[in-house]
Formats: structure tokens, C-alpha cells, sequence
């Protein structure tokens, strides 16, 4: 009964925690932000927390995780005196890139070191951008990420206050990789809201890379929303690495608008979390825009990841082309669902999807749907999904020249993963995702911050 | 002391007897050619030999120099000089010959407490030993065996046994699905890998490859037992009567 009680209880109190702190959430922000914050928290009610009930998130179920946590909200920036250097190492060294710095969701100037870059290119706090840069944010914001369509987005349109703002003006080229790195670090269970905005004008060329990062063994929850819009002629990689202890909730939701011929590649490297849940939504809304879409996740113990892709045609001649790979181990679980939609007169589609997953237990269980909606004749579409198992013959083959059964496992599972790493054609991070894939399936990766603790999720 | 004996062996796969009491010795410096008709456990006993764990050994016993041979997993069993020549070799996409030859010749090495060979001695090797088989330079820069031809993939076998300069290599149908010029290669390579201290067991349908490759010894392995063991000429007799005679001898 008690728990009946609670669950109810959940969604009031999260209105409740708006309601109460409206003023605050608001302050400092502009009239058009807030003003999207009550139709959302409406949408959100609507809604509800995503469960099995709910089609979007049938394989990851949320209701347990908002009904219980009673996670401190920040909503100003936790007053931190924080080097860099002294808390957080990149696993990869010599690695040359503008650093942006972002703690549990602020955005941190005393440790970005991404100056200079070239003229025009804006790179700053969210909060700042929204006052400073009005015009550019307000033409963006909430336009892609729609609050009315996924609770997850609502939450996060409800409580948006800061984030990185990155703007790169036209015919801009940024050579140097900007590394996005996300750390959560606090003293008690944090839930974490982040706004980030991509505004890539024509002809403009950058990879960006999402590093998410754990310091301390608190529960976290993290929910984050990346708009992106991705001009004429643009040329934009986005890289996500996610590396976060077993106490972690991250719940991200990537919305990206493809003017003509633009071209994105995106790639989720899921490597260490609790549970993960990434929504990416992609409008292919100008001629010839064309789209790259990978991901690799590899979950042990009780871990669960879940990819949510929805990729909208809605011009003709537009590309499209998915790849995601899962290794589950333990009784970790896993999610892909792909949607595609063609749209009547997004004639010449392109459309192309693929999921193949690896079981390594025999209570790992994966689940994945293909969903293509297409709505016209003059399209080549496929798509194929597999779950299986490390193929016992070739690991024989392998173990039979002398290769011990470990290492041999080993050289399969990178095999597999391997044709998700080569899509990303940047050599210098390439090598260092090969490097730290290889360090994660050998049980190196994240030691310190998983295995010292009760992973119970 | 015999490099391989193998005394009173029986085996079964899913369930089923295969192999009953074989009794086979090879020395250093042999060849021995394992003959007989179809589903007779001449695959068998080779995949038991390396120690495929899809084969189950019900009695008996096998030494290698000396060594209980079944008491060791498959890897240690090639790092202890066995190895074999698949009939169907897999094939591995992903990962790339280079890797794959580097990683196992240096857990050969590591086995015999000797450093890892550099890069460079490395490549070194496997230029000296894809001249030696005749392998396409091409084959070796993609993955383990994909997409190779029947034939490429046999002499790929060849050209990893090369590589890992095994004591005793069974070579289960190697002829089989080549053509005469790649029998030929294949047959040359065996033979340029051939030392006194080193020895083969061929496993083989046909007279034809013995053309190439002379053995010492012709068994024929029927019904799960060596029923017949004789010098090269019964390889030639074979192929002129076909089995039907060793039946009736059997009393069947």
C-alpha cells in the first residue's frame, strides 16, 4: 500500500518541486525560456514518467527510478573550487582538443580551454547565451526538441537552466576536435538537468565529442537535451563517449535538423553506466542532407542501455544510414528500437539500419525493433537485426594456433566491435575509442569507480 | 620416446560412438596418411587430437612427447607443437590476419619463455613464409579467412603452419576442393616444411595427394578402429579396389 502511495506521488511531486521553486528555476533566464516551462511540466503530466506503458520507452522502464530517488535539485551552480587537472584525467593522453568543461550540468569557464578558435565561433555557458545571444538562441530553442512529444524532453524543458552554447558562423571550419566533457561530482544524490545548443551555419565544418564522466559514487540522475541544427553544406561529427559508474542514471535526448546537403555522422559509445538511455532524433529536412548513425554499447553486471533512434526524410534524396552494436554481458539488458519515416514526397530516400548484438550469458537479454514507416514508392530502404552469440567455431579456430581461450574471446568481441569504431574517421579519436573499447572488454576501464561500490542497479 | 601414441581411444560427438579404441603411434620424421570411407571418425580423430571440446573422449589415452595430450586445453596443445589443418577453415571478419598470426606466434614464443618478435622481425617472417606457400600478399592484409576461395583458404592453413613450425600437423582433407596447381603448392609447402624432427598425419580420401606428399605409413580407419595399416602401396591399392575388400576381411 505504502508503495501504491509513492507511486502516485511522483509526478505531484515533481510539479510540486517546480511550483515551489518557480522563481529560482526562472531567474536570470529570458521571458521566452520560461515561458515554454508550464506547457512543458502540462506535457510531462500528460505524459507521465516513461515506462513499459509507454510505446517510446517499452524497453526502459523509468517509473522506478522516479518514484524513488529523492535526489537534490541544483538549481544555481554548486560553488566548487575546482582544478581540472586535479580531479579528472582523460584516459587519453596527448589528445589535443578545445576542452569545455561542464559539472553536473554548469557550465564551467575557469577550466574550459578552448581559446582561441576561429573568429566568429562563440562557445559559452547556455545561461549567458540566452542573455547575451537572445536572437540566436531564441530562433533555436525548443524547435527540434519538442516538449509535447517525450516526457523526457518535457522534464528537461521544464527545469532547462544551463548548459554549453556553441555557435559557428559560416564558412567557419574548427580543425581541432571541441571535447565536451560532463562530469558529476557531489556529496549527496544529484539530479543533473542539461540544455546544450549546436548552432552550425553553412558551410561550416567541426567534430564535437560528449565525454560523460562519474568522480564520486553518489546515485545520479542525468537529463540532458542537445539541440543541433546543421546548415547548408555543413559538415558535423558528433562523438559521445559514455563512461559513468552503475549509480548513474543518463537519460539523453540528441535533436538534429539537416538543412541540404549537410552531412553528420554520430556515434554513441556506450562503454560504463547504469542505466543509459539515448533518444536521437534526426530531420533530414533539406535536399541531399545525409546522415551516419553508429552506436556500440557494452553493458556487464546489471546495466542496461537503450538506443532510441528516429530518423525523419523529409526531403528528397536524403541518405540515411544506421549502425548500432550491442555486448551484453552478465544479466545486463539492452534496447534498440530504429524508426524511420519516409515522408510522401521525400522521394530518392535512402534509408538504411542495422543492429547486431552478442550475448555473452545466457540471462543477458536484448530487445530490438525496426520500425520503418515509408510513404512513398520510390525508396531504398532495409533494415536487419541479429542477437547472437560469439561464434564458438571461429573461437576454436583461434584457441587451436595457440591463442588462449581469454584472449582469443577478446579478439572476437573487438572483431565485432570493431566495424562501429572504423566509422570513426577521425584517426586520432578513432584510435583512442579503439584504445579505450579494448581497456573496457578487458575490465579496465572504470574500475575505481565501479567495482568499489554496491552496484545494485 | 614416440612423439604421439595413442592407445585404445573412444570417443563420441553429440551422443554418438564415433571413435573405438584406435591405436596409433607416430615418430618424429614420419608421415602417416589416415584413409578409410566416409563417417569412418577420421575428422574425429583429428578435431579430438587438438582438443575440440565438441568431441567427447570416453576412454583411452594420447601422449605427445611424452605429455598427457588430453589433459591440456586446445591452445596449450599448439604451443606444444600440434596443429591442425582445417577441412573448413572459418572465417573470422574483423579480425586481421596480421593481428591474428602476430598474436598466436608470440603466445608461442611467450610459451617458450622467449620475447615477443618486433614488428619489423615480424614482417620479416611472414614475407619469408608467404614466398614459402606461395599465399597472395592481398590475403594476408584482410581478415581471417574472408572471403577466400576454397583454395585460398587451404593455403592460408598452410601458410599458419608455416608460421607456427608445429612438431606434428594433421592436415584434415587438405586436398580436398583444390585444383591441381594449388594441390601442388599446397603439397610443395608440406613438403619445404618438412624436417627429420618433425612429423604429419594426412588425412585423406585420395591417392592423389600422396602422389605429392610420399608417406611412411597408409591406415585405413574404419567404424572407428585402424583396421589396416600397411607401407605407401596400400594407399595405390586402395584407390584400384576401393574398401570393399577390407570389409570381407573384416568378415562383413
Amino acid at each position: 500500500m505504502a508503495e501504491l502511495i509513492e507511486k502516485i506521488a511522483a509526478i505531484p511531486r515533481i510539479n510540486e518541486m517546480f511550483a515551489d521553486n518557480l522563481t529560482t528555476i526562472g531567474n536570470g533566464m529570458s521571458e521566452f525560456m520560461n515561458n515554454t516551462r508550464q506547457p512543458a511540466m502540462e506535457a510531462f503530466q500528460r505524459m507521465g514518467i516513461p515506462g513499459f506503458r509507454t510505446e517510446n520507452y517499452k524497453y526502459t522502464d523509468l517509473t522506478r527510478l522516479f518514484e524513488n530517488e529523492k535526489f537534490r535539485r541544483s538549481f544555481e551552480p554548486d560553488q566548487f573550487e575546482v582544478d581540472l587537472n586535479d580531479i579528472f584525467s582523460c584516459d587519453v593522453p596527448e589528445f589535443d582538443t578545445h576542452l569545455i568543461l561542464v559539472v553536473n550540468g554548469w557550465y564551467d569557464d575557469s577550466n574550459s580551454t578552448h581559446k582561441p578558435y576561429p573568429e566568429g565561433v562563440i562557445i559559452k555557458s547556455f545561461k549567458k547565451a540566452v542573455i547575451e545571444n537572445p536572437e540566436l538562441v531564441e530562433k533555436y530553442y525548443g524547435k527540434s526538441a519538442n516538449a509535447q512529444a517525450d516526457p523526457l524532453t518535457a522534464l528537461n524543458t521544464v527545469f532547462a537552466r544551463d548548459g554549453v552554447f556553441i555557435y559557428i558562423p559560416d564558412n567557419t571550419h574548427i580543425t581541432k576536435p571541441l571535447q565536451l566533457i560532463n562530469i558529476l561530482r557531489s556529496e549527496d544524490d544529484l539530479y543533473v538537468t542539461q540544455r546544450n545548443l549546436i548552432i552550425a551555419g553553412k558551410n561550416t565544418q567541426a567534430k564535437i565529442m560528449f565525454c560523460d564522466h562519474t568522480l564520486l559514487p553518489q546515485n545520479f540522475i542525468i537529463n540532458n537535451v542537445t539541440e543541433c541544427e546543421l546548415g547548408e553544406d555543413s559538415i558535423i561529427d558528433i562523438y559521445s563517449i559514455q563512461n559513468q559508474h552503475n549509480k548513474t542514471a543518463n537519460l539523453t535526448g540528441l535533436y538534429i535538423r539537416q538543412h541540404r546537403n549537410s552531412q553528420l555522422v554520430t556515434n554513441a559509445i556506450s562503454l560504463h553506466g547504469g542505466i543509459i538511455r539515448n533518444n536521437l532524433n534526426i530531420l533530414l529536412d533539406g535536399e541531399h542532407a545525409s546522415a551516419k548513425v553508429c552506436g556500440l554499447a557494452l553493458s556487464d553486471k546489471n546495466q542496461h542501455v537503450d538506443n532510441f533512434t528516429f530518423i525523419e526524410h523529409l526531403k528528397p534524396n536524403c541518405r540515411s544510414n544506421q549502425l548500432y552494436k550491442n555486448i551484453l554481458d552478465d544479466s545486463s539488458t539492452g534496447g534498440f528500437t530504429g524508426r524511420i519515416h519516409v515522408a510522401p514526397h521525400a522521394v530518392k530516400t535512402e534509408a538504411y539500419q542495422r543492429n547486431n548484438n552478442v550475448l555473452l550469458t545466457n540471462v543477458a537479454r536484448m530487445n530490438t525493433k525496426p520500425q520503418l514507416v515509408i510513404d512513398n514508392d520510390d525508396v531504398k530502404c532495409s533494415h536487419g537485426a541479429t542477437v547472437g552469440r560469439i561464434n564458438e567455431e571461429a573461437l576454436f579456430y583461434l584457441q587451436s594456433r595457440g591463442i588462449n581461450e581469454k584472449e582469443a574471446r577478446l579478439m572476437l568481441m573487438f572483431a565485432f566491435a570493431h566495424e562501429v569504431l572504423a566509422e570513426v574517421k577521425v584517426d586520432q579519436l578513432r584510435v583512442m575509442i579503439d584504445k579505450l573499447v579494448n581497456k573496457r572488454l578487458r575490465g579496465e576501464v572504470s574500475k575505481c569507480h565501479s567495482c568499489a561500490m554496491d552496484c545494485i542497479r | 620416446m614416440n612423439m604421439l601414441k595413442i592407445t585404445d581411444l573412444y570417443a563420441k560427438v553429440e551422443g554418438k560412438d564415433i571413435l573405438k579404441g584406435i591405436n596409433l603411434t607416430v615418430n618424429r620424421g614420419e608421415i602417416h596418411a589416415i584413409m578409410g570411407p566416409n563417417g569412418s571418425g577420421k575428422s574425429t580423430l583429428a578435431n579430438v587430437l587438438v582438443g575440440n571440446t565438441n568431441f567427447e573422449v570416453t576412454h583411452g589415452s594420447v601422449t605427445f612427447n611424452g605429455k598427457d595430450l588430453l589433459a591440456m586445453s586446445a591452445d596449450v596443445r599448439a604451443k606444444e607443437g600440434l596443429f591442425l589443418s582445417f577441412q573448413y577453415p572459418v572465417e573470422i571478419p574483423g579480425v586481421s590476419m596480421v593481428n591474428f598470426l602476430k598474436t598466436a606466434v608470440n603466445e608461442h614464443r611467450k610459451y617458450r619463455d622467449q620475447p615477443p618478435l618486433s614488428a619489423g622481425d615480424f614482417l620479416k617472417l611472414m614475407r619469408e613464409k608467404k614466398a614459402m606457400v606461395q599465399i597472395d600478399s592481398q590475403l594476408t592484409n584482410r581478415s581471417v579467412n574472408e572471403g577466400f576461395s576454397g583454395g585460398e583458404k587451404k593455403k592460408n592453413e598452410i601458410f599458419q603452419m608455416a608460421m607456427l613450425e608445429p612438431t606434428l600437423a594433421i592436415l584434415d582433407e587438405t586436398d580436398s576442393g583444390l585444383d591441381i596447381d594449388a594441390l601442388r603448392i599446397v603439397s610443395n609447402g608440406v613438403n619445404l616444411l618438412k624436417t627429420p624432427n618433425n612429423a604429419t598425419i594426412l588425412v585423406t580420401h585420395y591417392q592423389r595427394l600422396l602422389d605429392y606428399i610420399v608417406p611412411d605409413f597408409v591406415h585405413v580407419l574404419y567404424q572407428g578402429r585402424i583396421v589396416k595399416s600397411a607401407g605407401k602401396e596400400l594407399a595405390l591399392e586402395l584407390e584400384e579396389k576401393g574398401y570393399d575388400w577390407i570389409k570381407k576381411e573384416l568378415g562383413e
